[in-house]
């Protein structure tokens, strides 16, 4: 038989549904594959193997039944930031200690009622806050691509999956999951998928629920998929999505077939490419990547506009005052009085004191310190109101952009995967990762990567899509024209997967 | 606001001279819900600790707030009812602090934009009427309760609280005088009763005020004020501004200065007490809640609401005074609580609305008051007394009688006009009847008669023979006017 795991999800689906295999062979490949490859890649913070058999099963009935749902007996990873109903949720922080929900997040009870079943929980930076999945509680996550060296051999050294979703990535590339889901609140899905080879969707502020995702900037959060294909995006999207009367930030819009849009081409489409983001120091192969998504659209029957969005050079500094002031209020619920981590003092201001600093990581702690600052009584107007305004700049000039154009088309990341450790010592360099992505958070946009590439050291290289408002359809046929010109882009040898000879005997 | 007859009233007396009192009430009242400002959980008061606790109420990470629309709702009621500005647009906004009651670690709040505007009250104070400005009313979150007198080492937190919406009313520093807080607060409480927002009631604190108080020598700027922190009854709130306008007017006449800060009253000690110092201020780092979109509605909406508004007590006077002919402290009296004024109108339904007014007043709150009962459960009923009423107005028994009859009401219940038919207790106004016994009476006291001829203020003692003769039933005015006639004075 071959591999379950190297399938697609909708060719997974396609196979369930043929009955050429069943869901419990489904889960337990991607078990067997979880057993012998998360020690080295450390993708999954908790592997729920009984959960999910159990779901399997009852898939599996399903099928037999002819009650098929969607989703039926579709192996997933969840991140550890979507609350699961009486399984560990942590955040990936040391202040949550082993907190099991009473509820399931809207969109992964979303996922279930669709019939996928959950593998387990995905790693992520501490709260989401990284870009390289180097803050998370349970350690760094590692990126199943590794570097050719000059010699045409694979580096040793361990590159990271991107952040805050490097579970997510790492798994999906890594063929320990058919698809994730994940969070976007500056780019945390866009940027893993492209340091990773996969597709990353992070759609419209409040096209998905926020309901049951452990919060980190409310304004700008945003959960989607990390998946194989655009169709796997387009598939996942759609069951994620919908409005949820108990987040009153998510929209009540229908939710369209997305799948079904795929076919339909990009002939004529308008796609716009805005000068602003031709950075200076933006790598040679960053720009031929970018020319030749530009042409395979033109190739494809799209037409290339010059457009300018001339706020973009503000989007990155106004993120990091409105991201961590938000962030900085919603991490104050974590103070060891109801559930998580105590640890006492010896009165309340030194319980909070002692909880809150063995709890928080220390990137966590730094942007909790910067909210707290730019919110501070005459610092206010300065930052978190100058930043707002900035938002409104950034949205208008997209605003403008329609007008002229259906998308827009830029580099997801300024760089491909560097190596685990590369830029922990350098905050900025780390906080550029998402110089390209924030923008689309903070208009609130729908924004995806697709693979279109590898860098001269053989890792991926991924473009961004940004689509109107409510608009994903259009950005996920787009994508699939990239898909379709540039092909998929898998990792020829899976190391991870070849266990310790220690290990390999139990 | 203060014409300076008012003013000098109110002056309190210093060593060095007069000083003015310039006091604001910032009311935080409970708004009447089913459900808390932004969850499902149960509002109802006294039951087991963290048992109204929604995932949302104890911040469970992931949760939500969904506004409730009747709250909001009830806001509106209230602004109109205080002849406010009700704004369209208001934004909820995080007042960020620590404490354990707290458990989202902010407490989510109206700050810039509230969602009622400026507005008036009319009071009474002491006799004379004035007006006292609303600056605003904001909706915000209740906090949960701390209990730190159940274990030596630790303390108890009841998140039953949490989240219950509260309704902040600032009022403008138009106040001088305690007298005057309490009469706003007082009117306060009964335009919020009338129109069901809160039910006022502050022994189980959903009505509770933070008291600003400042001193000034008359004409002066305004001095640096002290906020007493929830002072939860009335009379508290006389004596806390007494006591601190005195504490102020000691330090400034030492040659001190005052610290704006906030204090807490204790009625035992009969003292105002600092609550935390300056250096313990909080920096509350508002910001608006990304949670919650700005809560908007149409003007639509708000008629909507403002046609179903009751008729608010300042309403309900003037149609008292205008159709009962009440004098305005009579009505004053009826209308300061809606039941009574319910009760009233009743009564004087097609009747003469000043002998209603008077037996409610005197007989039926004198005797309620008495017994400890409220109106609510009155022994005699609205229609029962109406009928007392109904029964004077048509002299078809005396004002006696109907004492008599109130009496027997009360304790034995029944209709009034079929114990006055059963019992013989009906007015004698047939003349023959009452000429018969005058003629009876003045027969068997001729030395009398002569003695009255010269002593018209006999008189009364020919009616009360008279009277006793009938057994009370004489209409007395008619035995006055016969006994007049015959004795031959005027």
């Amino acid at each position: 038989m071959t591999d379950l795991t190297k399938l697609t999800l909708s060719e997974a689906r396609d196979g369930l549904q043929k009955k050429t295999f069943t869901a419990t062979e489904l889960t337990k490949a991607h078990l067997s594959a979880i057993d012998a490859g998360n020690a080295a890649l450390n993708a999954y913070v908790l592997v729920t193997g009984e959960h999910a058999l159990a779901q399997a099963k009852a898939s599996d009935a399903n099928i037999a039944s002819g009650k098929a749902r969607p989703l039926e007996g579709l192996p997933l990873g969840n991140k550890d930031l979507f609350c699961t109903k009486g399984i560990r949720t942590t955040a990936c922080s040391k202040i949550l200690g082993d907190f099991k929900p009473a509820y399931e997040s809207t969109v992964g009870a979303n996922l279930w009622h669709a019939g996928a079943v959950m593998l387990g929980k995905l790693n992520n930076d501490e709260f989401a806050m990284g870009s390289s999945n180097e803050t998370s509680a349970f350690g760094t996550v590692v990126n199943p691509w590794r570097r050719k060296g000059k010699d045409g051999k694979l580096a040793a050294d361990k590159l990271v999956p991107g952040g805050s979703s490097g579970g997510s990535s790492a798994a999906v590339s890594g063929s320990l999951c058919l698809a994730a889901t994940a969070t976007d609140t500056g780019g945390s899905i866009r940027q893993p998928a492209a340091l990773t080879g996969t597709v990353g969707i992070k759609p419209t502020y409040g096209r998905c629920s926020r309901w049951g995702i452990v919060a980190f900037a409310s304004s700008l959060d945003q959960a989607g998929p990390i998946t194989k294909t655009v169709r796997d995006a387009a598939i996942m999207l759609r069951h994620m999505a919908g409005h949820d009367a108990k987040d009153t930030t998510s929209v009540d819009a229908p939710v369209p077939d997305y799948e079904a849009a795929l076919g339909k081409g990009v002939k004529g489409l308008r796609v716009g490419v805005p000068k602003e983001y031709r950075v200076v120091g933006m790598s040679p192969e960053i720009e031929k990547l970018w020319e030749q998504g530009i042409a395979w659209l033109k190739a494809a029957g799209a037409t290339i506009h010059e457009i300018s969005l001339p706020h973009t050079k503000y989007a990155l500094p106004a993120y990091y005052i409105v991201a961590p002031a938000e962030a900085s209020s919603n991490l104050a619920r974590y103070d060891g009085v109801r559930y998580g981590l105590r640890v006492p003092g010896k009165d309340l201001v030194e319980t909070y004191e002692n909880t809150r600093a063995a709890g928080f990581g220390k990137e966590v702690r730094k942007r909790i310190l910067i909210g707290t600052y730019v919110l501070s009584a005459g610092y206010y107007d300065a930052y978190y109101l100058k930043a707002q305004k900035v938002r409104t700049l950034i949205k208008r000039d997209f605003d403008t952009a329609w007008d002229k154009v259906d998308v827009v088309l830029t580099p997801t990341t300024p760089s491909p995967a560097f190596a685990l450790g590369e830029k922990t010592g350098d905050p900025l360099a780390m906080y550029l990762e998402d110089i390209f992505t924030v923008t689309v958070n903070m208009a609130g946009l729908p924004g995806m990567s697709v693979p279109a590439g590898l860098s001269s050291q053989g890792t991926p290289l991924g473009l961004q899509l940004i689509g109107k408002p409510f608009d994903e359809a259009t950005l996920l046929r787009a994508g699939q024209a990239i898909e379709d010109a540039a092909g998929r882009f898998t990792v020829a040898d899976a190391w991870w997967a070849k266990r310790p000879a220690k290990a390999a005997k139990t | 606001m203060n014409d300076a007859s008012t003013a000098n009233k109110n002056l309190m007396q210093g060593a060095t001279g007069p000083w003015e009192i310039v006091i604001g009430l910032e009311v935080h009242a409970q708004v009447n819900s089913k459900s808390k400002l932004f969850s499902g959980s149960s509002t109802a008061f006294g039951a087991e600790p963290n048992s109204h606790v929604s995932l949302v109420d104890a911040a469970m990470p992931g949760m939500l707030p969904v506004i409730n629309e009747e709250c909001v709702a009830q806001a509106i009621r209230t602004g109109l009812g205080l002849k406010a500005q009700i704004n369209n647009r208001s934004i909820f906004d995080r007042k960020n602090y620590f404490y354990p009651d707290l458990p989202q670690g902010y407490q989510i709040s109206q700050y810039k934009y509230p969602i009622v505007g400026e507005g008036v009250i009319e009071i009474d104070a002491e006799g004379e009427s004035m007006t006292v400005g609303i600056e605003r009313l904001h909706l915000e979150q209740d906090a949960g309760k701390s209990i730190h007198d159940q274990h030596p080492d630790y303390s108890y937190v009841d998140l039953n609280r949490s989240g219950v919406a509260l309704m902040e009313i600032v009022s403008k520093p138009d106040m001088r005088s305690a007298k005057q807080a309490q009469a706003y607060v007082t009117k306060l409480r009964t335009i919020l009763r009338y129109l069901e927002t809160c039910d006022g009631d502050m022994e189980k604190g959903n009505l509770r005020a933070d008291v600003n108080v400042s001193v000034r020598k008359p004409g002066d700027k305004l001095g640096t004020r002290c906020e007493i922190k929830n002072v939860n009854s009335i009379r508290f709130i006389g004596q806390a501004i007494e006591v601190e306008a005195r504490r102020q007017i000691g330090i400034i006449e030492d040659g001190g200065k005052i610290d704006q800060e906030t204090r807490l009253f204790d009625p035992a000690k009969g003292e105002t007490r600092a609550m935390r110092s300056k250096e313990e201020a909080h920096d509350y780092r508002y910001f608006p809640d990304p949670d919650l979109l700005p809560l908007e509605f149409t003007q639509g909406y708000v008629d909507g609401l403002k046609a179903h508004l009751p008729e608010l007590p300042d309403e309900k006077k003037a149609r008292f005074i205008k159709d009962f002919g009440l004098s305005a402290y009579d009505a004053s009296v009826l209308v300061a609580e809606k039941a009574n004024a319910d009760y009233f109108e009743i009564v004087a339904k097609d009747r003469d609305g000043k002998i209603a007014a008077n037996w409610v007043i005197n007989e039926l709150f004198g005797r309620l008051n008495k017994e400890g009962k409220d109106i609510e459960h009155s022994p005699v009923s609205a229609a029962q007394l109406g009928g007392i009423v109904g029964l004077i107005s048509s002299n078809a028994i005396s004002g006696k009688i109907a004492k008599d009859l109130f009496e027997i009401v009360w304790t034995e219940g029944g209709d009034p006009a079929d114990i006055v038919e059963k019992r013989g207790m009906k007015q004698v106004t047939d003349t023959g009847a009452i000429e018969k016994a005058v003629n009876e009476i003045i027969k068997a006291n001729p030395e009398k008669v002569e003695q009255a001829k010269l002593k018209p203020s006999m008189l009364g003692w020919f009616v009360g023979q008279v009277m006793k003769q009938t057994g009370g039933k004489a209409a007395p005015a008619a035995v006055s006017d016969m006994l007049k006639a015959k004795l031959g004075i005027e």
